[in-house]
Protein backbone atom coordinates (compact mmCIF):
# COMPACT_ATOMS: atom_id res chain seq x y z
CA UNK A 1 0.00 0.00 0.00
CA UNK A 2 0.88 3.84 -0.73
CA UNK A 3 1.70 6.18 2.48
CA UNK A 4 -1.40 8.07 1.24
CA UNK A 5 -3.39 4.74 1.41
CA UNK A 6 -2.57 3.77 4.37
CA UNK A 7 -2.82 7.05 6.02
CA UNK A 8 -6.66 7.05 4.26
CA UNK A 9 -7.23 3.29 6.95
CA UNK A 10 -5.98 4.92 9.76
CA UNK A 11 -8.30 8.09 9.16
CA UNK A 12 -11.12 5.57 8.75
CA UNK A 13 -10.28 3.13 11.83
CA UNK A 14 -9.78 6.35 13.58
CA UNK A 15 -13.28 8.09 12.34
CA UNK A 16 -15.39 5.72 14.65
CA UNK A 17 -14.52 7.70 17.49
CA UNK A 18 -15.97 10.26 16.68
CA UNK A 19 -15.75 13.02 19.75
CA UNK A 20 -15.03 10.25 22.23
CA UNK A 21 -11.40 11.40 22.77
CA UNK A 22 -10.82 8.62 26.10
CA UNK A 23 -11.61 6.18 23.14
CA UNK A 24 -9.47 7.64 20.48
CA UNK A 25 -6.65 7.37 23.56
CA UNK A 26 -7.38 4.22 24.33
CA UNK A 27 -7.00 3.13 21.45
CA UNK A 28 -3.90 4.86 20.44
CA UNK A 29 -1.95 3.00 24.22
CA UNK A 30 -3.32 0.02 23.26
CA UNK A 31 -1.53 0.69 19.73
CA UNK A 32 1.82 1.45 21.53
CA UNK A 33 1.30 -1.58 23.92
CA UNK A 34 1.53 -4.06 20.64
CA UNK A 35 3.91 -1.94 19.29
CA UNK A 36 6.75 -4.47 18.94
CA UNK A 37 9.91 -4.05 20.75
CA UNK A 38 13.12 -2.43 19.17
CA UNK A 39 15.94 -4.84 19.49
CA UNK A 40 18.02 -4.16 22.54
CA UNK A 41 20.97 -3.32 20.76
CA UNK A 42 19.66 -0.41 18.84
CA UNK A 43 18.66 1.04 21.95
CA UNK A 44 21.36 3.15 21.79
CA UNK A 45 21.94 7.40 22.96
CA UNK A 46 22.63 7.64 19.31
CA UNK A 47 19.22 6.28 18.13
CA UNK A 48 17.28 8.57 20.80
CA UNK A 49 15.73 11.20 19.38
CA UNK A 50 16.42 14.86 21.00
CA UNK A 51 13.59 17.10 21.82
CA UNK A 52 11.11 15.12 23.32
CA UNK A 53 10.05 15.23 27.11
CA UNK A 54 9.52 11.43 26.87
CA UNK A 55 12.73 9.09 25.37
CA UNK A 56 12.39 7.91 21.50
CA UNK A 57 14.46 5.71 19.98
CA UNK A 58 14.78 4.76 16.47
CA UNK A 59 16.05 2.42 14.59
CA UNK A 60 16.08 2.25 10.44
CA UNK A 61 17.85 0.18 8.03
CA UNK A 62 17.40 -0.20 3.76
CA UNK A 63 16.13 -3.32 3.07
CA UNK A 64 15.71 -3.95 -0.85
CA UNK A 65 14.99 -0.40 -1.74
CA UNK A 66 12.73 0.16 1.74
CA UNK A 67 13.57 1.96 4.51
CA UNK A 68 12.66 -0.27 7.70
CA UNK A 69 11.92 1.45 10.81
CA UNK A 70 11.91 0.14 14.56
CA UNK A 71 11.64 2.13 17.30
CA UNK A 72 10.34 2.67 21.16
CA UNK A 73 9.41 5.10 23.86
CA UNK A 74 9.37 5.53 27.65
CA UNK A 75 5.86 7.27 27.54
CA UNK A 76 3.11 5.08 26.12
CA UNK A 77 0.94 7.80 24.33
CA UNK A 78 4.51 8.70 22.60
CA UNK A 79 4.88 4.94 21.68
CA UNK A 80 1.15 4.95 20.39
CA UNK A 81 1.92 7.91 17.56
CA UNK A 82 5.34 5.94 17.07
CA UNK A 83 3.29 2.94 15.89
CA UNK A 84 1.58 4.79 14.18
CA UNK A 85 3.96 6.71 12.16
CA UNK A 86 5.75 3.10 11.46
CA UNK A 87 2.70 1.44 10.04
CA UNK A 88 2.59 4.39 7.51
CA UNK A 89 6.49 5.12 7.05
CA UNK A 90 8.33 1.90 7.43
CA UNK A 91 8.74 -0.62 4.18
CA UNK A 92 8.40 2.19 1.94
CA UNK A 93 10.95 4.04 -0.51
CA UNK A 94 13.16 6.65 0.82
CA UNK A 95 11.81 9.29 -1.70
CA UNK A 96 8.25 9.21 -0.63
CA UNK A 97 8.82 8.93 2.75
CA UNK A 98 10.64 12.14 2.28
CA UNK A 99 8.22 13.94 0.42
CA UNK A 100 4.98 12.22 2.54
CA UNK A 101 3.13 15.20 3.96
CA UNK A 102 1.35 12.95 6.93
CA UNK A 103 -2.31 14.70 7.22
CA UNK A 104 -3.70 12.14 8.46
CA UNK A 105 -2.28 13.11 12.35
CA UNK A 106 -4.69 16.28 12.07
CA UNK A 107 -7.87 13.98 10.24
CA UNK A 108 -7.43 11.87 13.24
CA UNK A 109 -7.44 15.19 16.01
CA UNK A 110 -4.16 14.49 17.09
CA UNK A 111 -2.92 17.44 15.51
CA UNK A 112 -1.71 18.90 19.18
CA UNK A 113 0.87 16.71 19.02
CA UNK A 114 2.41 18.67 16.44
CA UNK A 115 2.74 22.37 18.35
CA UNK A 116 6.04 23.49 18.64
CA UNK A 117 6.87 23.09 21.93
CA UNK A 118 9.69 21.28 23.94
CA UNK A 119 7.51 18.78 25.58
CA UNK A 120 6.68 16.45 22.61
CA UNK A 121 8.73 15.00 20.33
CA UNK A 122 6.06 14.42 17.04
CA UNK A 123 7.83 16.92 15.35
CA UNK A 124 11.27 15.76 15.89
CA UNK A 125 10.23 12.04 15.17
CA UNK A 126 8.76 12.89 11.59
CA UNK A 127 12.01 14.81 10.78
CA UNK A 128 14.55 12.11 12.15
CA UNK A 129 12.26 9.49 9.96
CA UNK A 130 13.09 11.88 6.74
CA UNK A 131 16.44 12.43 7.47
CA UNK A 132 17.46 8.37 8.06
CA UNK A 133 15.53 8.00 4.98
CA UNK A 134 17.08 11.07 3.10
CA UNK A 135 20.67 9.52 4.54
CA UNK A 136 20.18 5.67 3.84
CA UNK A 137 19.47 6.15 0.00
CA UNK A 138 22.00 8.28 -0.93
CA UNK A 139 24.62 5.60 1.45
CA UNK A 140 23.28 3.39 -1.30
CA UNK B 1 -10.61 34.09 55.49
CA UNK B 2 -10.50 34.01 51.38
CA UNK B 3 -13.61 34.56 49.29
CA UNK B 4 -12.82 31.94 46.50
CA UNK B 5 -15.63 32.86 44.12
CA UNK B 6 -15.26 36.65 45.04
CA UNK B 7 -11.34 36.39 43.65
CA UNK B 8 -11.64 33.88 40.81
CA UNK B 9 -14.11 36.20 39.44
CA UNK B 10 -11.43 39.10 39.15
CA UNK B 11 -9.02 36.73 37.11
CA UNK B 12 -11.04 36.66 33.29
CA UNK B 13 -8.74 33.72 31.96
CA UNK B 14 -10.40 31.29 34.65
CA UNK B 15 -13.91 31.40 32.93
CA UNK B 16 -12.13 29.79 30.05
CA UNK B 17 -13.14 26.29 28.92
CA UNK B 18 -10.37 23.87 27.62
CA UNK B 19 -11.10 21.04 25.80
CA UNK B 20 -14.68 21.31 26.43
CA UNK B 21 -13.98 21.14 30.41
CA UNK B 22 -13.61 23.93 32.55
CA UNK B 23 -10.11 25.01 33.09
CA UNK B 24 -8.06 24.15 36.32
CA UNK B 25 -5.26 25.54 35.87
CA UNK B 26 -2.34 24.15 38.13
CA UNK B 27 0.66 25.27 37.03
CA UNK B 28 1.39 28.55 38.84
CA UNK B 29 4.96 27.63 39.62
CA UNK B 30 5.19 27.96 36.18
CA UNK B 31 3.47 30.97 35.84
CA UNK B 32 0.47 32.77 37.17
CA UNK B 33 -2.34 34.19 35.75
CA UNK B 34 -3.36 37.77 36.15
CA UNK B 35 -5.72 40.12 38.21
CA UNK B 36 -7.85 42.33 36.05
CA UNK B 37 -6.21 45.23 38.28
CA UNK B 38 -2.77 44.34 37.08
CA UNK B 39 -4.79 43.79 33.32
CA UNK B 40 -5.93 47.41 33.91
CA UNK B 41 -2.84 48.45 35.21
CA UNK B 42 -0.90 48.38 31.61
CA UNK B 43 -3.80 49.29 29.93
CA UNK B 44 -3.89 52.27 31.90
CA UNK B 45 -0.27 52.73 31.33
CA UNK B 46 -0.62 53.24 27.96
CA UNK B 47 -3.93 54.63 27.68
CA UNK B 48 -2.85 57.52 30.15
CA UNK B 49 0.48 57.47 31.39
CA UNK B 50 2.98 56.48 28.69
CA UNK B 51 6.28 58.05 28.28
CA UNK B 52 10.34 57.64 28.93
CA UNK B 53 11.58 57.58 32.60
CA UNK B 54 13.92 59.75 34.02
CA UNK B 55 14.98 62.07 31.37
CA UNK B 56 12.15 64.16 29.87
CA UNK B 57 11.31 67.52 31.86
CA UNK B 58 7.75 67.23 30.06
CA UNK B 59 4.71 66.55 32.67
CA UNK B 60 4.22 63.20 30.95
CA UNK B 61 7.25 61.95 31.60
CA UNK B 62 7.79 63.98 34.98
CA UNK B 63 4.37 61.74 35.82
CA UNK B 64 5.44 58.24 34.65
CA UNK B 65 9.05 58.43 36.44
CA UNK B 66 6.81 59.09 40.01
CA UNK B 67 4.87 56.02 38.93
CA UNK B 68 8.07 54.51 38.08
CA UNK B 69 10.17 55.03 41.41
CA UNK B 70 6.80 54.99 43.32
CA UNK B 71 6.62 50.88 41.80
CA UNK B 72 10.30 50.63 43.12
CA UNK B 73 8.68 51.67 47.08
CA UNK B 74 5.61 49.73 46.76
CA UNK B 75 7.99 46.48 45.57
CA UNK B 76 10.80 47.35 48.02
CA UNK B 77 7.74 47.46 50.83
CA UNK B 78 6.27 44.28 49.87
CA UNK B 79 10.05 42.34 50.82
CA UNK B 80 10.94 44.52 53.85
CA UNK B 81 13.76 46.31 51.89
CA UNK B 82 14.84 50.43 50.89
CA UNK B 83 14.05 51.35 47.40
CA UNK B 84 17.51 52.11 47.00
CA UNK B 85 18.38 48.58 47.40
CA UNK B 86 15.64 47.22 44.60
CA UNK B 87 16.98 46.74 40.91
CA UNK B 88 14.60 45.89 38.45
CA UNK B 89 15.22 43.21 36.46
CA UNK B 90 13.42 40.57 33.32
CA UNK B 91 13.20 37.88 35.69
CA UNK B 92 14.77 35.67 38.23
CA UNK B 93 17.16 34.29 35.84
CA UNK B 94 18.19 37.87 34.88
CA UNK B 95 18.76 38.69 38.43
CA UNK B 96 20.98 35.65 39.16
CA UNK B 97 23.01 36.96 36.00
CA UNK B 98 23.77 39.55 37.09
CA UNK B 99 25.27 38.87 39.87
CA UNK B 100 27.34 36.01 38.61
CA UNK B 101 28.55 38.51 36.09
CA UNK B 102 29.08 41.82 38.48
CA UNK B 103 30.66 40.17 41.40
CA UNK B 104 34.43 40.78 41.85
CA UNK B 105 34.92 37.61 43.26
CA UNK B 106 38.72 36.52 43.36
CA UNK B 107 39.92 33.64 41.25
CA UNK B 108 39.51 30.56 42.46
CA UNK B 109 36.67 31.33 44.63
CA UNK B 110 34.26 28.59 45.70
CA UNK B 111 30.54 28.51 45.48
CA UNK B 112 27.33 26.46 47.38
CA UNK B 113 24.44 25.85 45.88
CA UNK B 114 22.23 23.07 46.72
CA UNK B 115 20.48 19.45 44.98
CA UNK B 116 17.44 21.31 44.73
CA UNK B 117 18.59 24.41 42.49
CA UNK B 118 16.67 25.12 39.33
CA UNK B 119 19.21 25.38 36.04
CA UNK B 120 19.04 28.94 36.45
CA UNK B 121 20.42 29.24 40.10
CA UNK B 122 23.40 26.37 38.85
CA UNK B 123 24.33 27.78 35.49
CA UNK B 124 25.31 30.89 35.99
CA UNK B 125 27.72 29.65 38.73
CA UNK B 126 29.08 26.70 37.04
CA UNK B 127 30.18 29.41 33.87
CA UNK B 128 31.63 31.42 36.83
CA UNK B 129 33.74 28.64 37.77
CA UNK B 130 34.74 27.49 34.53
CA UNK B 131 35.97 31.36 33.37
CA UNK B 132 37.56 31.84 37.38
CA UNK B 133 38.80 28.70 38.11
CA UNK B 134 36.43 28.53 40.76
CA UNK B 135 34.74 25.50 42.39
CA UNK B 136 31.35 24.36 42.77
CA UNK B 137 29.73 22.80 45.72
CA UNK B 138 26.79 21.32 46.45
CA UNK B 139 24.79 20.86 49.54
CA UNK B 140 23.21 17.35 49.30
CA UNK B 141 19.14 16.77 50.29
CA UNK B 142 17.75 14.08 52.31
CA UNK B 143 14.77 12.15 50.70
CA UNK B 144 11.98 13.98 51.95
CA UNK B 145 13.26 16.94 50.19
CA UNK B 146 14.96 18.38 53.44
CA UNK B 147 18.43 20.28 53.15
CA UNK B 148 21.43 18.37 54.99
CA UNK B 149 22.49 21.55 56.85
CA UNK B 150 24.71 19.98 58.88
CA UNK B 151 27.23 19.20 55.92
CA UNK B 152 27.22 22.99 55.91
CA UNK B 153 29.76 23.57 57.78
CA UNK B 154 32.63 20.92 56.14
CA UNK B 155 31.30 22.45 52.74
CA UNK B 156 32.35 26.10 53.99
CA UNK B 157 36.24 26.53 53.34
CA UNK B 158 38.79 29.98 53.13
CA UNK B 159 37.91 30.08 49.77
CA UNK B 160 34.08 30.49 50.18
CA UNK B 161 32.68 33.49 48.90
CA UNK B 162 29.01 32.84 48.16
CA UNK B 163 25.70 30.56 48.68
CA UNK B 164 23.40 30.56 46.22
CA UNK B 165 20.09 28.90 47.03
CA UNK B 166 16.31 28.45 46.76
CA UNK B 167 14.27 29.73 49.41
CA UNK B 168 11.28 27.48 48.00
CA UNK B 169 12.08 24.35 45.47
CA UNK B 170 9.96 25.17 42.08
CA UNK B 171 9.66 21.14 42.08
CA UNK B 172 9.27 19.95 45.40
CA UNK B 173 7.50 23.00 47.12
CA UNK B 174 10.00 22.68 50.06
CA UNK B 175 10.74 25.86 52.32
CA UNK B 176 14.57 25.84 53.01
CA UNK B 177 15.65 27.19 56.61
CA UNK B 178 17.46 29.95 55.13
CA UNK B 179 17.90 32.36 57.51
CA UNK B 180 19.51 30.30 59.76
CA UNK B 181 21.67 28.80 56.61
CA UNK B 182 22.38 32.51 56.51
CA UNK B 183 23.15 32.82 60.12
CA UNK B 184 25.26 29.62 60.17
CA UNK B 185 27.41 30.52 57.61
CA UNK B 186 28.15 34.47 58.90
CA UNK B 187 28.90 32.92 61.58
CA UNK B 188 31.79 30.48 60.35
CA UNK B 189 33.07 33.81 57.73
CA UNK B 190 30.96 36.84 58.11
CA UNK B 191 32.23 37.45 54.60
CA UNK B 192 30.32 35.10 52.94
CA UNK B 193 27.56 36.31 50.64
CA UNK B 194 24.36 34.63 50.45
CA UNK B 195 21.62 34.89 47.74
CA UNK B 196 18.40 34.05 48.09
CA UNK B 197 16.21 32.53 44.77
CA UNK B 198 13.02 33.85 46.04
CA UNK B 199 11.01 33.04 42.70
CA UNK B 200 9.09 29.87 44.17
CA UNK B 201 8.40 31.75 47.85
CA UNK B 202 7.14 35.89 47.34
CA UNK B 203 4.07 34.40 45.29
CA UNK B 204 3.25 32.03 48.64
CA UNK B 205 4.53 33.41 51.63
CA UNK B 206 5.62 36.92 53.67
CA UNK B 207 9.32 37.33 53.20
CA UNK B 208 11.51 39.76 55.13
CA UNK B 209 14.59 40.02 53.14
CA UNK B 210 15.98 42.39 56.30
CA UNK B 211 15.36 39.88 58.97
CA UNK B 212 16.54 36.72 56.67
CA UNK B 213 19.98 38.87 56.22
CA UNK B 214 20.63 37.75 52.86
CA UNK B 215 22.93 39.74 50.67
CA UNK B 216 21.11 39.50 47.24
CA UNK B 217 17.21 38.07 46.66
CA UNK B 218 15.72 37.55 43.38
CA UNK B 219 12.71 36.87 42.45
CA UNK B 220 10.09 37.07 39.32
CA UNK B 221 7.04 39.05 38.80
CA UNK B 222 5.19 36.74 36.41
CA UNK B 223 4.65 33.63 39.31
CA UNK B 224 3.13 36.32 41.21
CA UNK B 225 0.12 37.46 39.28
CA UNK B 226 2.14 40.45 37.74
CA UNK B 227 3.19 40.80 33.63
CA UNK B 228 6.25 38.49 32.42
CA UNK B 229 9.29 40.74 31.95
CA UNK B 230 9.19 41.82 35.32
CA UNK B 231 11.56 40.69 38.20
CA UNK B 232 13.64 42.03 41.15
CA UNK B 233 16.87 41.71 42.10
CA UNK B 234 17.58 43.11 45.87
CA UNK B 235 21.27 44.11 46.84
CA UNK B 236 21.90 44.92 50.12
CA UNK B 237 22.69 48.58 50.54
CA UNK B 238 26.50 48.17 51.36
CA UNK B 239 27.32 46.04 48.18
CA UNK B 240 25.91 47.93 45.31
CA UNK B 241 29.03 49.44 45.01
CA UNK B 242 31.02 46.22 44.98
CA UNK B 243 29.19 44.96 41.61
CA UNK B 244 30.17 45.67 38.40
CA UNK B 245 27.74 46.54 35.24
CA UNK B 246 27.43 43.50 33.31
CA UNK B 247 25.31 46.16 30.77
CA UNK B 248 25.99 50.05 30.08
CA UNK B 249 23.85 52.45 28.36
CA UNK B 250 21.38 55.01 28.45
CA UNK B 251 20.00 55.96 31.86
CA UNK B 252 22.81 54.61 33.70
CA UNK B 253 24.83 57.72 33.42
CA UNK B 254 26.25 61.22 35.43
CA UNK B 255 28.21 62.61 32.90
CA UNK B 256 29.94 61.10 29.40
CA UNK B 257 32.77 61.66 26.86
CA UNK B 258 35.10 59.61 25.09
CA UNK B 259 37.71 59.72 27.57
CA UNK B 260 35.91 59.16 30.60
CA UNK B 261 32.09 57.90 31.79
CA UNK B 262 30.62 58.98 35.29
CA UNK B 263 28.04 56.18 36.11
CA UNK B 264 24.70 57.03 38.81
CA UNK B 265 25.06 55.10 42.11
CA UNK B 266 22.34 52.80 43.15
CA UNK B 267 20.36 50.85 41.31
CA UNK B 268 19.93 53.02 37.99
CA UNK B 269 23.35 51.74 37.34
CA UNK B 270 22.37 48.79 36.54
CA UNK B 271 18.70 49.28 34.56
CA UNK B 272 20.46 50.50 31.16
CA UNK B 273 18.57 51.09 28.61
CA UNK B 274 14.13 52.46 28.70
CA UNK B 275 13.09 49.68 31.36
CA UNK B 276 10.39 47.72 31.01
CA UNK B 277 7.75 50.48 32.35
CA UNK B 278 4.65 48.64 32.01
CA UNK B 279 5.68 45.59 33.42
CA UNK B 280 6.75 47.45 36.61
CA UNK B 281 3.76 49.44 36.85
CA UNK B 282 2.10 45.24 36.93
CA UNK B 283 4.37 44.52 39.48
CA UNK B 284 3.59 47.20 41.83
CA UNK B 285 0.00 46.45 41.56
CA UNK B 286 -0.09 42.87 42.13
CA UNK B 287 1.84 43.64 45.36
CA UNK B 288 -1.18 45.77 46.12
CA UNK B 289 -3.59 43.26 45.16
CA UNK B 290 -1.33 40.51 47.26
CA UNK B 291 -1.63 42.97 50.45
CA UNK B 292 -5.24 43.77 49.50
CA UNK B 293 -5.71 40.18 50.52
CA UNK B 294 -3.18 40.03 53.13
CA UNK B 295 -0.19 37.66 52.04
CA UNK B 296 -0.68 35.23 55.47
CA UNK B 297 -4.21 34.65 54.06
CA UNK B 298 -2.78 33.58 51.05
CA UNK B 299 -0.47 31.24 52.27
CA UNK B 300 -2.77 30.14 54.49
CA UNK B 301 -5.43 29.11 51.71
CA UNK B 302 -2.66 27.79 49.82
CA UNK B 303 -1.44 25.60 52.58
CA UNK B 304 -5.32 24.22 53.14
CA UNK B 305 -5.16 23.37 49.10
CA UNK B 306 -1.82 21.57 50.01
CA UNK B 307 -3.12 19.47 52.39
CA UNK B 308 -6.26 18.44 51.03
CA UNK B 309 -4.82 17.61 47.65
CA UNK B 310 -2.02 15.48 49.41
CA UNK B 311 -4.77 13.45 51.48
CA UNK B 312 -6.36 13.06 48.48
CA UNK B 313 -2.91 11.70 46.20
CA UNK B 314 -2.35 9.38 49.50
CA UNK B 315 -5.84 7.46 48.97
CA UNK B 316 -4.56 6.66 45.23
CA UNK B 317 -2.31 3.53 45.52
CA UNK B 318 -0.93 4.30 42.52
CA UNK B 319 0.35 7.78 43.53
CA UNK B 320 4.05 7.89 44.51
CA UNK B 321 4.84 11.79 46.13
CA UNK B 322 8.39 13.40 46.05
CA UNK B 323 9.80 14.97 49.25
CA UNK B 324 6.73 14.47 52.05
CA UNK B 325 8.24 16.99 54.16
CA UNK B 326 6.34 18.99 56.54
CA UNK B 327 7.10 22.83 55.56
CA UNK B 328 6.09 22.99 52.00
CA UNK B 329 4.82 25.67 50.12
CA UNK B 330 2.14 25.15 47.51
CA UNK B 331 3.67 22.91 45.30
CA UNK B 332 3.18 19.13 45.17
CA UNK B 333 5.39 16.63 42.60
CA UNK B 334 4.30 13.26 42.13
CA UNK B 335 4.30 10.21 39.52
CA UNK B 336 1.85 7.04 38.89
CA UNK B 337 3.99 4.29 39.56
CA UNK B 338 5.11 2.33 35.94
CA UNK B 339 3.58 5.51 33.98
CA UNK B 340 5.46 8.40 31.96
CA UNK B 341 5.15 12.12 32.96
CA UNK B 342 4.47 12.93 29.96
CA UNK B 343 1.41 10.70 29.85
CA UNK B 344 0.19 11.60 32.77
CA UNK B 345 0.07 14.98 31.66
CA UNK B 346 -1.38 14.77 28.27
CA UNK B 347 -4.52 13.32 29.56
CA UNK B 348 -4.93 15.53 32.32
CA UNK B 349 -4.72 18.25 29.98
CA UNK B 350 -7.58 16.39 27.83
CA UNK B 351 -9.54 16.47 31.26
CA UNK B 352 -9.23 20.36 31.06
CA UNK B 353 -6.54 20.17 33.80
CA UNK B 354 -3.07 22.27 33.58
CA UNK B 355 -0.18 20.44 35.25
CA UNK B 356 3.28 20.51 34.76
CA UNK B 357 5.58 17.68 33.37
CA UNK B 358 9.27 16.63 32.84
CA UNK B 359 12.27 18.03 34.89
CA UNK B 360 11.07 21.19 36.12
CA UNK B 361 14.83 22.58 35.22
CA UNK B 362 16.08 20.43 38.08
CA UNK B 363 17.67 17.51 35.98
CA UNK B 364 20.83 17.06 38.84
CA UNK B 365 17.45 16.56 41.29
CA UNK B 366 15.65 14.14 38.68
CA UNK B 367 19.09 12.46 39.15
CA UNK B 368 19.17 12.45 42.82
CA UNK B 369 15.37 10.75 43.07
CA UNK B 370 16.59 8.32 39.83
CA UNK B 371 13.79 9.63 37.56
CA UNK B 372 13.34 11.57 34.24
CA UNK B 373 10.74 14.21 35.36
CA UNK B 374 7.42 14.28 37.49
CA UNK B 375 4.00 15.47 37.32
CA UNK B 376 3.74 19.09 39.26
CA UNK B 377 0.35 20.53 40.73
CA UNK B 378 0.95 24.29 41.97
CA UNK B 379 -1.35 26.39 43.85
CA UNK B 380 -2.69 29.92 43.36
CA UNK B 381 -4.98 32.06 45.70
CA UNK B 382 -8.04 31.30 43.03
CA UNK B 383 -7.51 27.77 43.08
CA UNK B 384 -10.33 25.54 45.34
CA UNK B 385 -10.72 22.54 47.09
CA UNK B 386 -13.43 21.44 44.43
CA UNK B 387 -11.18 21.84 41.51
CA UNK B 388 -8.70 19.27 43.30
CA UNK B 389 -11.56 16.67 43.94
CA UNK B 390 -11.90 17.39 39.74
CA UNK B 391 -8.25 17.10 39.68
CA UNK B 392 -8.60 13.71 41.80
CA UNK B 393 -11.06 12.36 39.49
CA UNK B 394 -9.69 13.02 36.44
CA UNK B 395 -6.30 11.17 37.54
CA UNK B 396 -8.14 8.41 38.54
CA UNK B 397 -9.44 8.23 35.13
CA UNK B 398 -5.88 9.40 33.67
CA UNK B 399 -4.90 5.83 35.68
CA UNK B 400 -7.64 3.49 34.45
CA UNK B 401 -6.65 4.44 30.43
CA UNK B 402 -3.14 3.98 30.96
CA UNK B 403 -3.32 0.49 32.44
Amino acid sequence: MSIKEIEDEIVSEFEIFGEDWEGKYEHLIDLGKSLPMIDEKNRTEENIIKGCQSRVWLNSVLKDGKVIYTADSDAIITKGMVALMIRVLSKQAPTEIAKAELGFINKIGLKEHLSPTRANGLVSMINRMKLDAIKLSQKN
Amino acid sequence: MIDSKHIREQFPILKKWINNKPLVYFDNGATTQKPQVVIDSIVKYYSEQNANIHRGVHTLSREATELFERSRQTVASFISAKSSEIIFTAGTTDGINLIANGSNFPKGSEIIVSQMEHHSNILPWQLWCERNEGKLKVIPINKDGSLQIEKLESLITTKTVLIAMAHVSNTLGVINPVKEIIQRAKAINSKILVLIDGAQSVPHMSVDVKDMNCDFFVFSGHKMYAPTGSGVLFVKENLFNTLKQSKTGGGTIKSVSFEKTEYVDGPLRFEAGTPNIEAVVGLAQACEFMNSLGVKNISAHEHLLLEHAQKELSTISEVEVYANHSNKAAVISFNVKGQHPFDVGTLLDKYGIAVRTGHHCTQPLMSYYGIQGTVRASFAIYNTKEEIDIFIEALKKTIKLLN
